[in-house]
């Protein structure tokens, strides 16, 4: 059973598939992408517990209990969360593969720390590979939904509950 | 009443001796100098200097994360305290800009400052006293041309008696023996060589060999394996943990790269050590590692075993497949889902660099904290190896999914006994880890 954006799902993978594979393969959540699948680019980026990990190499025995978010978790195309917001304001997607992954990590940064510093955004977000090269609207991204948590505060998913 | 004479007499006797030994052990300070302009040193002694500062690994202690080189500030946990690295850029007031060569030589080799008084030991003097006048010299022209840096060291946080560093004298009279380390004329030069970098500058031993309670090093455990900053530094003499016999070309490439397999990456404190040797001179690492090659001694009957099986394709070829298929073992669906991608042949090892975990130096080591490391913070590439990285796992594995997987890997892929108080050395590492 696993718990993924608030909802129980029932999973038939063996204990040791990873995470990805049954969120993409057996639960149609595309958000997260395949990338090099050795947990070296990031596209696969989740949060375990509001953490960010390389879902790829995360083997479903691990997440028992633990609470997933995925980028569906976040928001969706009419209702984008304000990390998604953020991104699309910053045109941050050239070819767009890294972007989920990118998204996610950033969450798991303003969950945890609401006003990162430069450095400390940029020291986050070096997991995460784009081959494009929109690191620097990437990055403009990170800035700009860090500023706008700041000034609204309010609503999911920046609760006080989750920035622990 | 004879007895009673007797003992005021040796009373005496003692004060004398304690008064004697600090008035004899006293240093005096040494004249300030105005700082010599960058232009008047000799440009190939500065050169020199460079490689030996390298090869001294003085970056490593006396530059601050993120902070400009040589500028000191760096904490470094003792068991007695924190002793902060100091700037040794050639500020005047901050750093050593006043220090004249004769006062940097004096510190380098007998642990005294400039004002006379004694440098704690985390400053490996016990070590540098070896470095000949004329490396001293090197580096005294590679500092004095570094830019001057304004930086307060911060003051030690050593509790009393610790802090009284007159006590230092004590230390050194008991533990210190100053000295050049004269060539030996029966072994060869490269050899020489070797020993002069291992035993002086490249201070080897200040993380390798173990200390006793009052921080000097056991010379009589040489080499035997010692702590640094939450890691376990492997014993490099008979008593190496490493499950494969080390060649010296394996050694060289090793220090050089900070990666060779089929032993693995220099991770943690080491990796610093290989950035820094992968831009010296080749000649000087080589020497480096022919010692470290004859100090590792012949390879046990066991290593052997595992050098020669690892070489067999067949060997290698069995994944523990049946142990995570039934599922019983937490560890192996752990290993089975998140390590054997890159670490199997079966996988994708190829292009991750991943090692058979058979050859894991780290997982063979007597202390498990250096697995938890790596598991937990995974491994930056070291400068010369950009492939050789892993992903930490810190934010996926709970501490009690750390110490099964931590556990299995040893039952599974080393010959040693169980690691004892695997929970608390587990807990250790994720208080350092640095988080995702």
């Amino acid at each position: 059973m696993l718990n993924i954006n608030g909802r129980a799902h029932a999973v038939t993978a063996e204990a040791t598939t990873p995470l990805l594979y049954v969120l993409r393969d057996e639960l149609g959540l595309n958000g997260a992408k395949y990338g090099c699948g050795l947990g070296q680019c990031g596209a696969c980026t989740i949060l375990l517990d509001n953490r960010p990990v390389l879902s790829c190499i995360t083997p479903i025995a691990v997440t028992q209990g633990r609470e997933i978010t995925t980028l569906e978790g976040l928001g969706n195309p009419d209702n984008p969360g304000p990390v998604q917001k953020a991104f699309i304001a910053e045109q941050a997607a050239q070819c767009g593969f890294c972007i989920p992954g990118m998204i996610m990590r950033a969450e798991g940064l303003l969950r945890r720390n609401p006003s990162p510093s430069e450095k400390e955004i940029r020291s986050h977000m070096s997991a995460n590979l784009c081959r494009c090269g929109t690191h620097m609207r990437i990055l403009a991204a990170v800035r700009r939904a860090a500023k706008s948590a700041r000034s609204a505060r309010s609503g999911p998913p920046l609760t006080q509950d989750a920035r622990r | 009443m004879r007895l009673k004479r007797a003992l005021l007499g040796l009373l005496g006797v003692v004060l004398l001796g304690v008064a004697g030994f600090f008035y004899f052990t006293r240093h005096p300070a040494l004249p300030a100098i105005q700082p010599a302009s960058a232009a008047s040193f000799d440009r190939a002694q500065v050169a020199k200097g460079a490689e030996l500062a390298l090869i001294g690994n003085c970056n490593s202690c006396h530059t601050s994360q993120d902070g400009p080189a040589y500028a000191g500030g760096r904490p470094l946990e003792t068991p007695f305290g924190t002793i902060y690295a100091t700037n040794i850029t050639p500020d005047p007031d901050t750093g050593i800009g006043a220090w004249s060569e004769a006062a940097f030589r004096r510190a380098l080799r007998e642990g005294v400052r400039r004002d006379g008084a004694h440098l704690y030991p985390a400053f490996p003097y016990d070590h540098f006293t070896k470095v000949s006048d004329d490396d001293a010299r090197g580096l005294y022209a590679f500092f004095m041309t570094r830019e001057p840096i304004r930086a307060e060291t911060p003051a030690n946080t050593l509790p009393f008696p610790w802090s009284e560093r007159p006590l230092i004298a004590g230390w050194k009279l008991v533990f210190f023996r100053p000295g050049e380390l004269k060539p030996d004329p029966t072994l060869s030069a490269e050899l020489n060589r070797g020993a002069y970098l291992v035993e002086g500058l490249a201070h080897c031993g200040a993380c390798h060999t173990p200390r006793n309670r009052l921080g000097a090093e056991r010379n009589e455990r040489y080499l035997g394996g010692g702590d640094i900053e939450g890691w376990h530094a492997p014993a490099l003499n008979a008593n190496s943990p490493a499950p494969v016999a080390w060649t010296r070309d394996q050694l060289f490439t090793y220090l050089r790269n900070g990666f060779v397999a089929p032993h693995g990456v220099a991770a943690g404190p080491m990796q610093a050590v290989a950035n820094n040797l992968g831009l010296v001179a080749e000649q000087d690492v080589k020497a480096i590692a022919t010692y470290i090659g004859a100090m590792l001694a012949p390879a046990t009957a066991n290593r052997q075993k595992n050098t020669e099986s690892l070489g067999s394709a067949a060997q290698v070829q069995a994944p523990p497949q049946t142990e995570s298929a039934s599922a019983s073992t937490d560890g192996a669906i752990l290993y089975a889902g998140a390590c054997a991608l890159c670490h199997e042949p079966t996988g994708q090892h190829f292009s991750a660099h991943g090692i058979p975990l058979r050859a894991s130096k780290v997982i063979a080591m007597p202390d498990a904290r250096n697995l938890a490391h790596v598991v937990l913070d995974g491994i930056d590439p070291p400068n010369a190896s950009p492939a050789a990285m892993m992903p930490g796992f810190a934010a996926a594995f709970t501490d009690g999914q750390l110490t099964q997987l931590l556990a299995y890997l040893r039952r599974t892929f080393s010959d040693q006994p169980p690691w004892s108080q695997l929970e608390d050395k587990v807990r250790e590492a994720r208080q350092s880890t640095r988080g995702p």
